[in-house]
Parts: C-alpha cells; structure tokens; sequence
C-alpha cells in the first residue's frame, strides 16, 4: 500500500499529469475522476495478473491496452447513465484514462511479474488508487477555495470572498501552478522526514 | 479565386489559428503533459518531438475519422470507440516506425526515439474523440488535427528554450525538476489566456 504516501503516483512519481491538471478545478471534480481512475487500475490489474500466463511477452503491451480500454468502457458508460453531470463537467478525460501512464506502468511493474498474485496486484492497484484519489481532492479543493471561494459548492469563506475570489487558480494556468507549488511542499516534506530519519540513525 | 473558395480558406486559416493559439493543447486543453514535461529539456529533442507528433496526429485523425464513419457507425458498435481508436493509434505508430526505417532513414533516426511514447501521449487520441464529438467533416479533423499538433510543437519548443536558459539559474532546491517547469508552463498558460477571444465564430 506504499501508493497512497511513499510512492505516491501524483506527487512523487509524477505520473497521470494530465488529468491531475485538468480535472482539479473543483473537488468533486478531482475526486470523482480519482475514483474513476482507482476502479479502472484495480480491474485491470486484477485482471492482468490472471492473463499473465496466457499473454505472449511480445504483444503485452497492445493486450493490456485493451484490457485498460475495456474498464474505461465500462466506467464511461456507467457515468453516463448515472452521473451525466460529471460525465459532462470531466469530458474526454474520461476515455483519456486509457493513457493514463500510472494504470499501464502499474501494469507492466507490478500486476504483469510472475511473482505477484492477483490479491497483490488488487491491492497495489488500490493502494495506487488512493494516492492518486488523495492527491487530485487535495488538489480540486485548494484550487476550488481559492479559485472560486467555495467547497463542494458552497461559500465557505463567506459570498464576499466567492464574489471576488482568486480566479486564476480556476483557470489553466492556476493548475500548472497548483501543481508545480505542490510538488516543492512534497518535495520539502520529504527532504525534511529524510534529514530527521538519517540524523536519528547516527545518533544511534 | 471564386468566393467560396476563399472563403474555405479563411475557414482553414480560423481552425487553424484557434487550434494553435486559442484552444492550445498543451497550456489550455492540458493534453500530453507528459512528454511536454519529460521531453522538453532540450531545444532539439523539443522539436523532434513536436514533429513525430504532428506526422500520427495527422494520420490518426485520417484513420480514425473513416473507422468511426465507415466502420463503428454503420455497425452500431459506437461503444468500441476508446477501444478501437487507442488500437488504430497504436498500430499506427508501429507502421510509421516500420515504414520511416525502411524508406527513410534520416527521418527516422531523428524521429525514432520519439515514435514508440506516442502511442501513450493523450493528445493524439484526445483529438481524435473530440473531432467526432465536434461532427466535424474528414478535411476539418485533418485541419483540426494538424492545428493541434502544430500548437504542441509551438508549446514544447517554447518551454524547451526556457528551460535550457532556466538550468544556467539558481533555482531554488525543492523547486527544482518538475515543479518549476511546471510553474513555468503556469505563466506560459497566462500569456496564451490573452488569445481567448482571438477568434469570434
């Protein structure tokens, strides 16, 4: 489960950028994309793990591809019928989850070696998931509050500030900057946590 | 120049134009970040990218557009479409890879390298589903297309040639690698807002 903070897909691995910047405008918006992106990594992961034996080392990669494209199917028809509202606000992200480099290199560095079974590979895929769900809520809610002044729709700093809120961060723009800040906090956190950790070992 | 036609030029030149600077790919769309943060440290490979790029979003946006119309629709398997286009892409970019190193070998020893992380680049097949959804004819997906693929290239040339300047700096440690990149392509994202608007339909 190192996926959700250590080796967190968004913040430390740096991959998936793309929905990470377009879809963290409000944090239902990251959020649900988030679910979206964990449901399709365990399924094909889980599912993966199962074929591996039957994939021919050749063609591993278009067959994943469609594996992943199956899930991403299944989650775009689902959306549709029952949450058309996202469906609309998050666009052609949703299909674009096929590329989304975090499901196929969890694919091929975990759920496609031969030693991992299909209860690891769920987990890894849910343990990513998580991270990626954490990273984009986080994400969708700063932008959201300073961007619009609201959370989840409602003003929580008062109609004052939601009148005249930041509003670069609810554009383009603010999510480059959204992520670029982000990634020098985690990259500070960490810096700070290895520091403490390699000080306390030679204190011992 | 008959006036119709004229006039189908200045409708080329429109999507063209709203394609590279109005609607960029990269700092507006956020499609293929990935080799827009991963490929752009240098000027040169910046372009070869762009290039690569420009040449399958082309073709994809051809191929594409006729299995959606000739195949997927009359068939009523409208539900394959992720499935079929990231397939058709994927091909693609093995058969241009196969074709450029036997009829080209120049070309594609400056584009080889960048062929294969196409296939995962989700501006290729986010052009290609958002030139159906859009109903757009075969020559507008191509213009679209090319349009797109031209304002990558624009896009991650730009950043390229900042970043090259950007090492000589004195970057603040934890700022370093991706993150300022990113803030840099923050402010790139704010000058490319002054085009909104460029284009009135």
């Amino acid at each position: 489960m190192h996926g959700i903070i250590a080796e967190n897909p968004t913040f430390r691995l740096v991959l998936g950028t793309c929905p990470t910047l377009a879809t963290t405008i409000s944090l239902i918006n990251g959020f649900s994309m988030g679910i979206a992106t964990m449901f399709v990594l365990v399924g094909s992961n889980v599912v993966i793990s199962l074929l591996k034996n039957f994939i021919p080392e050749k063609v591993r990669i278009p067959a994943y591809i469609v594996v992943i494209a199956t899930f991403v199917s299944i989650v775009q028809m689902v959306m549709q019928a029952f949450f058309l509202d996202l469906y609309n606000a998050l666009g052609v992200f949703i299909p674009l989850i096929v590329v989304n480099c975090i499901i196929l290199a969890r694919a091929e560095a975990f759920a496609g070696k031969p030693e991992n079974n299909v209860l690891a590979s769920a987990v890894d895929g849910l343990g990513m998931g998580i991270g990626f769900t954490i990273a984009l809520s986080l994400m969708g809610a700063f932008r959201e509050i300073v961007g619009s002044g609201t959370l989840l729709g409602s003003p929580i700093l008062g109609e004052g500030f939601a009148a005249n809120a930041f509003k670069l961060f609810a554009t383009p723009a603010g999510g480059f900057f959204t992520f670029g800040l982000f990634l020098a906090l985690f990259n500070l956190v960490f810096d700070k946590i290895d520091s403490k950790r390699k000080a306390r070992k030679e204190g011992v | 120049m008959s006036i119709a036609s004229a006039n189908g030029v200045v409708k080329i030149i429109l999507i063209l134009l709203n394609a590279i600077l109005c609607n960029n790919v990269l700092l507006v769309q956020f499609q293929g970040i990935c080799p827009f943060m991963g490929v752009s440290r240098k000027v040169e490979t910046a372009t070869g990218m762009g290039l690569a790029v420009t040449f399958v979003m082309a073709l994809a946006a051809l191929v594409t557009w006729l299995v959606q119309h000739f195949i997927l629709d009359p068939l009523g398997f409208g539900y394959l479409q992720t499935l079929a286009f990231i397939l058709v892409i994927a091909s693609l970019v093995q058969f241009v890879e196969m074709f450029l190193q036997k009829s080209s070998p120049t070309l594609y020893q400056s584009l080889g390298v960048y062929l294969p992380l196409i296939t995962t680049n989700c501006a290729v097949l986010g052009v290609t589903i958002i030139n159906i959804n859009s109903g757009y004819g075969l020559g507008t997906a191509i213009v679209n297309a090319v349009g797109t693929a031209l304002g990558f290239t624009l896009a991650i040339v730009l950043l390229a040639g900042i970043r090259e300047r950007m090492e000589l700096g004195n970057t603040p440690k934890h700022l370093r690698g991706f993150s300022i990149s990113l803030i840099t392509a923050g402010l790139m994202a704010i000058a490319f807002l002054g085009f909104t608007g460029l284009i009135t339909k």
